[in-house]
């Protein structure tokens, strides 16, 4: 793990990367990252979160800014700006139902090729889609889902890297951990190793690549 | 009464001791606010929580305690909190024992479309696909015709929301159950007619000799 400021944290993500962020309805997205994605105009992003939260808050900053070519979300209801970018042509989305998302996530991070699940069936979201038979029971085959950078947001960092997160804010956060190619995180607060007790440990360190520093 | 009270107050007395459940937005999430006095009933957000309690006092919010709309919440004594992978392992694991959810279509096989109206509403399922999927039992909580037109209809025109039918749809005139196969009306709510109920449903009823009145 390496401590890199929030300038050099952003500036390692090309144009037309592919960002896994943590949050649900903005709780538990890294909102300093996300300032720092538009200040530094990264373009054509792919960006795979829960939602694209509401305008001025979370993504919904980068949608407003209009950095992402692709949303793979299961909600933007609340956000009218990426329905009017997605009706007009300007942005493609692909909403996923959020327990076939995070599930699919979690097989990237986790060395799986997929995941069966009932979910989807008889359904749009089984277009295309390879059916698969167990015991009897049919099930959707959704590929596992992994990105380039995974941007998370923790309560507690230690300088080793070690994670713990606050109540709702844990959501995607843990999950994406495991499966970006790059683990980026901001944490609400950087202590001292040990302060978190191994059992309270929710993303080991050795996940984890660089740490924003608080300066 | 008003319409979504009177659903509301309905769907409470399907509650008991120590069930786990999902409320939906809109009407579903009225339902907590009858919950009978001393029961002790887990209620989940899908962000990550169990234990979920009412809005907190004005200046008491914690921007990380929120439930799945983003609205500030309390955590109740007994609360857990976790990654939103347990939370729909939770949903699709049965391990749900109720979810209400709003309902924009119900067919008389008991199919739910509630997610999307094509080409003018396309908000996302969010958890909604993996909540019907999943929980133990599924009750659509909505208002029994939108503008005059009959949302309970012989097949959903919308896309449905999950293969597996729902078990009950509670409205502000009815109590129409699915255990037979068949959409059976149990109960009317008070001073409306069974005949009331047929005209402002579409979906072919099952009409047994006794129809209850709903206890409110």
């Amino acid at each position: 793990m390496q401590t890199v400021s929030l300038e050099q944290s952003v500036a390692m993500i090309p144009d037309g990367a592919s960002l896994m962020i943590g949050g649900f309805m903005a709780v538990g997205t890294p909102e300093r990252l996300i300032d720092e994605i538009v200040r530094q105009n990264k373009r054509h992003l792919t960006v795979i979160a829960n939602d694209t939260a509401v305008p001025g808050r979370g993504i919904g900053k980068l949608i407003a800014a209009k950095l992402a070519k692709k949303a793979v979300v299961s909600h933007i209801g609340l956000n009218p700006e990426t329905q009017r970018q997605m009706l007009a042509g300007e942005l493609e989305v692909e909403l996923v139902p959020q327990g076939t998302l995070i599930e699919s996530i979690r097989a990237g991070g986790y060395g799986l090729g997929g995941v069966l699940t009932p979910t989807g069936l008889g359904t749009p979201v089984e277009e295309g889609k390879q059916k698969v038979e167990v015991k009897g029971k049919t099930y959707l085959l959704e590929p596992a889902l992994r990105a380039d950078f995974a941007l998370v947001q923790a309560f507690l960092a230690d300088y080793l890297g070690n994670l713990s997160y606050a109540l709702t804010a844990r959501n995607f956060n843990p999950v994406i951990a495991m499966a970006g190619d790059t683990v980026i995180v901001s944490a609400d607060n950087i202590v001292p190793t040990g302060v978190i007790s191994p059992d309270h440990v929710m993303t080991p360190a050795p996940v984890v690549d660089y740490l924003v520093s608080n300066s | 009464m008003e319409p979504q009270v009177v659903i509301a107050r309905r769907i409470a007395k399907e509650l008991s001791n120590g069930m786990l459940v999902n409320l939906g937005i809109g009407i579903p999430t009225l339902v907590a606010n009858h919950l009978p006095a001393g029961m002790h009933v887990f209620f989940q957000s899908e962000n990550g929580l169990i234990g979920t309690g009412s809005p907190p006092e004005e200046g008491m919010t914690h921007p990380a305690l929120t439930d799945a709309g983003g609205r500030p919440v309390t955590a109740l004594p007994g609360a857990s909190t976790f990654d939103s992978a347990m939370s729909f392992g939770l949903i699709r694991g049965g391990h749900v024992d109720l979810t209400v959810l709003g309902g924009l279509q119900v067919d008389q096989e008991g199919h739910l479309a509630n997610w999307v109206i094509p080409g003018k509403m396309v908000p996302g399922m969010g958890g909604a696909m993996d909540l019907v999927t999943g929980a133990k039992r599924v009750i659509a909580a909505m208002q029994h015709t939108a503008k005059g037109a009959a949302k309970l209809v012989k097949k959903c025109k919308l896309p449905i929301t999950s293969l597996r039918k729902i078990d009950m749809v509670v409205t502000e005139l009815a109590v129409i159950s699915f255990r037979s196969g068949r959409a059976t009306l149990l109960e009317t709510a008070p001073g409306v007619t069974t005949a009331q109920v047929v005209a402002a449903t579409e979906a072919e009823l099952v009409i047994p000799d006794k129809v209850a009145v709903m206890a409110l």
